[in-house]
């Protein structure tokens, strides 16, 4: 096992080499970020003068190497519009993505689950066939559309929840959390239920598919045979081995919604880190955008790790590789 | 690993405003919930506003530091403005009026003198003196990583003088008579907060103490500015004593949040919403005529300009543009009033001038180019393109109201007289680095300036790093008579004469089609009923600035 952890994360780390090397090539092709940055009025030579404060006067490879040189020391550098390091820039919005994404997929697997085993279990009743239309629905509407509908029904028309922003927050061990007040459910209540929709729809079909395979299996039928309530045959025995498909997908989307919430926390004004990258990409803030890439790199392959052992957890089968002498 | 601001305990609660009933109960529910939770003890929050007037302003961009020498950015700007204010102020019709100094003059043609407002406090108490202008004036330049914006306007200071407490003196190598404009970009920082203060501590409002209305509560990178008016300001009470400045960049966000009310006031309203907000009986708009005016830049250096060729594609033999006939023809074939009324929705007006009406330096005498397709096609051939030609007109689509559209108007308007024309639009951070490396020909811009001859300084004199000359003159259009007399008019530091210079040099530069004006931008404010606002043309939001209605 630890072999196996110890592999992986040397393949990370090559990964994070040529994330950081293509990021920086491409944000480098676009164009000088002073030429966006710069008050209007100032002349040439303040122009020239900042370009070389920062460094960008100089060609692609030597800013790399800069780059490269500080970033082993931990140092991602400081934003060019902020003055804060890249690297605190995103951390201190990293706590709002997660509320909203942890929330976004509470709200996915607490409904998209036993909607799923429902739809499974029943596929021709009514119950089981509406189900199946809204997953369709939640999976082709796109997200910004629902967004302003969220927000033009329940808060402009009914007036029941805010339009955007997060509510206030208490500091639980350092992070700034909101969801512990009633004023910061209601605010987290829109954006990520906006945010859980595709998943929701993505678990639902999931976990009918799983349901409807398990029902047809040889264990299944002999645990009816053996006389089992209906309870326990889906509670215990389809349950349980429908998790495998679930836990993957559950595990590589929460990712996802971390690392692409973007769309949602615009439209809801939410302070995460998905917006700021769109602000820096605006302004082509390269450090930001440098560091934020790799910070999400690094995240899905520790995502992809825990899943990885998490397997081997549900089901005594899965052995990591490389966890045998 | 996690750097959290400090905060005080007050802080950490957000105040929130919320629908009036249930206010208290809500709150006291909100707080025994935290206390049962044991995070913390929360002793001042909610109840304390339930009274107060508090004003919530949706800010359209976003504000990346609270330092008011970082960034020269609008966004930025605003937030500044609230807690900070310079020498020279501007009215809202982009005038100079007395800011923090009471006076000034010029000395001689070299020194501008600055008389201080007396007794006029920071935030922490402290009195404001000749000490913390200069320290201010230095700032700008000591500020290690910053993207600037501000050296520009401090780099003709060549010495600073404090004659007495309450009077500074600034000389300049050459007269200059634009100083007192440029000085209003300075804002003045308390010298003993800001003296060894890094951004973090601008941030988190250690060395944010200006002399402004407003001081800094709370400043939450990428969603709110708290602010709390200051009780010991010199000028006219604020309205307000609490004013949240909540940044929502994207447009149908603000505009839900009017309508939710949950906001008392928008900025920027996007063209398409402006009818929908107005028939709301609970809201009010303010409209006023912006400083931003769009034109266009043609390529007249090059010998063979990007983009454009024969219809045939061949090279054409020289390039068109360097012919004020084919920039005329140009200008004849836009429909500058159907732009306004179609494409801006009425959001603009047609212009004949670099600077907006009223702006110092703009030449009232000069009247938009009228729509004449007929006249254009007999110029073009009388300059030798009975058939046109082909060009690419690009703009930014993401920059300016409706700009990809009017680029796409133009376009349509050029075809018509023969001019095949097609439209490549891009974001903003592409497009300036691409039309500063002079990529392209015929090049979409907009501009909001102080004062004329600053604008033709930049825009249409010819380039020259040395002496700071059209920095953003992608055309390179080089005229030296207008070079000349843009020179004469900013270094005359008689206000009256300076702007009589403005206006002819304005003329010239207009008459030769130094570049093709389209627009003046029309910006609009949305707020709820009983609320009133002077519209500004240099398009600033200030809590300040608004108040109850009589």
């Amino acid at each position: 096992m630890l072999a196996f952890i110890a592999r992986r994360l040397l393949q990370s780390l090559f990964a994070l080499f040529v994330m950081s090397l293509l990021v920086f090539v491409g944000v480098y092709a676009i164009g000088n970020p002073i030429d966006i940055l710069i008050n209007p009025q100032a002349d040439q030579a303040e122009i020239a003068a900042v370009t070389a404060a920062l460094g960008l006067d100089q060609p692609l490879w030597v800013q790399y190497w800069t780059f490269l040189q500080s970033a082993l020391r931990g140092d991602l550098g400081k934003s060019f519009v902020a003055n804060v390091p890249a690297i605190q820039l995103i951390l201190n919005r990293m706590p709002a993505t997660i509320e909203l994404a942890a929330a976004s997929m509470v709200i996915a697997v607490v409904l998209g689950i036993p909607l799923g085993l429902l739809a499974g279990l029943r596929p021709d009743s009514w119950v089981g066939r509406t189900i199946m239309a809204g997953s369709i629905l939640g999976f082709s509407l796109p997200t910004f559309w629902v967004g302003l509908m969220l927000i033009m029904v329940f808060s402009v028309h009914l007036g029941w929840l805010p339009t955007t922003g997060r509510g206030p927050t208490v500091d639980v061990l350092g992070f700034p959390i909101s969801i512990l007040s009633w004023e910061g459910i209601r605010h987290v209540l829109l954006p990520s239920t906006n945010l859980a929709l595709f998943k929701l729809s993505l678990l639902i079909r999931l976990t009918r598919a799983g349901t409807r395979e398990a029902l047809a299996q040889d264990y299944v039928r002999f645990a009816r045979a053996k006389g089992l309530s209906m309870r326990r045959v889906v509670s215990v025995h389809v349950l349980k081995n429908i998790m495998i498909p679930i836990v993957t997908v559950v595990g590589l989307e929460f990712g996802s919604v971390i690392a692409f919430a973007i769309v949602t926390e615009t439209i809801f004004a939410w302070p995460g880190m998905g917006k700021l990258l769109i602000d820096s990409i605006n302004v082509l803030d390269r450090p930001v955008i440098v560091a934020y890439l790799l910070i999400i790199v690094l995240m899905f392959i520790v995502i992809n790790l825990v899943v990885d052992v998490l397997y081997s957890v549900l089901d005594p089968r899965v052995r990591v590789a490389g966890a045998r002498p | 690993m996690i750097a959290v601001q400090a905060l005080t305990p007050s802080a950490l609660i957000g105040v929130y405003r919320q629908p009036p009933s249930g206010l208290a109960c809500r709150a006291s529910a909100v707080a025994i919930r935290i206390s049962r939770l044991g995070v913390l003890a929360v002793s001042i929050f909610i109840a304390a506003s339930a009274q107060a007037a508090e004003l919530r302003i949706g800010l359209s961009a976003d504000v990346t530091t609270v330092d008011p020498h970082f960034l020269a950015a609008q966004p930025n700007l605003t937030t500044a403005r609230h807690m900070f204010e310079s020498l020279t102020d501007v009215d809202e019709k982009t005038r100079l009026i007395p800011g923090l100094a009471e006076s000034w003059r010029a000395v001689d043609p070299t020194t501008w003198e600055f008389r201080l407002r007396r007794g006029v406090r920071f935030h922490d108490g402290s009195e404001m003196t000749a000490e913390d202008v200069v320290f201010s004036l230095d700032r700008p330049l000591t500020i290690k990583g910053s993207p600037g914006g501000f050296a520009s306007f401090v780099r003709p200071i060549v010495a600073k003088e404090i004659v007495d407490p309450y009077t500074v003196r600034v000389k300049t190598a050459a007269p200059y008579g634009a100083l007192p404009q440029d000085i209003n970009s300075i804002l003045i920082v308390s010298r003993k907060a800001a003296a060894r203060a890094s951004a973090e501590d601008f941030d988190a409002g250690r060395a944010a103490v200006g002399t402004g209305p407003y001081r800094l509560v709370r400043f939450v990178r990428g969603d709110r500015i708290e602010l709390a008016r200051f009780e010991g300001y010199w000028g006219a009470r604020p309205a307000w004593d609490r004013v949240t400045l909540r940044i929502l960049p994207s447009d149908p966000v603000r505009t839900a949040g009017i309508l939710a009310g949950e906001l008392d006031v928008i900025e920027h309203i996007p063209t398409a919403d402006i009818a929908r907000l107005r028939a709301n009986p609970s809201l009010r708009l303010v409209q006023t005529v912006s400083w931003r005016t769009i034109f266009f830049h043609l390529d007249q250096a090059s010998a063979e300009p990007p983009a454009v060729a024969a219809k045939s594609g061949k090279p054409l033999a020289r390039n068109p543009f360097s012919d004020i006939r084919v920039r005329r023809a140009i200008s004849m074939a836009i429909n500058r009033t159907a732009i306004a009324e179609r494409v801006m929705e009425g959001l603009a007006i047609p212009a004949a001038n670099l600077v907006s009406p009223g702006v110092f330096g703009h030449n009232p005498e000069l009247k938009s180019q009228p729509h004449d397709p007929e006249g254009a096609r007999r110029l073009l051939k009388e300059a030798g393109y009975p058939d046109g030609f082909a060009v690419t007109v690009a703009a930014p689509n993401n920059r300016y109201v409706n700009d990809e559209q009017v680029a796409q108007a133009v376009a349509q308007m050029l075809a018509r007289v023969g001019i095949a024309a097609k439209v490549e639009a891009m974001p903003l951070s592409v497009y300036f680095p691409r039309a500063r490396k002079h990529e392209f020909a015929f090049a979409m811009l907009g501009w909001g300036s102080f004062a004329g001859d600053l604008a033709l300084r930049s825009l249409v004199a010819s380039p020259d790093p040395d002496r700071g000359y059209g920095a953003w003159n992608w055309a390179r259009y080089a005229n030296p008579r207008l070079d000349q007399m843009v020179q004469q008019s900013l270094a005359a530091v008689d206000e009256k004469r300076r702007e009589a210079l403005a206006r002819e040099a304005q003329a010239v530069a207009m008459n030769d089609l130094a570049v093709i004006p389209i627009h003046h931008q029309l910006v609009t404010w949305a707020m709820r009923k009983g609320l009133t606002y002077t519209a500004r043309t240099d398009e600033f939001t200030f809590a300040h600035h608004f108040r109850p209605q009589p």
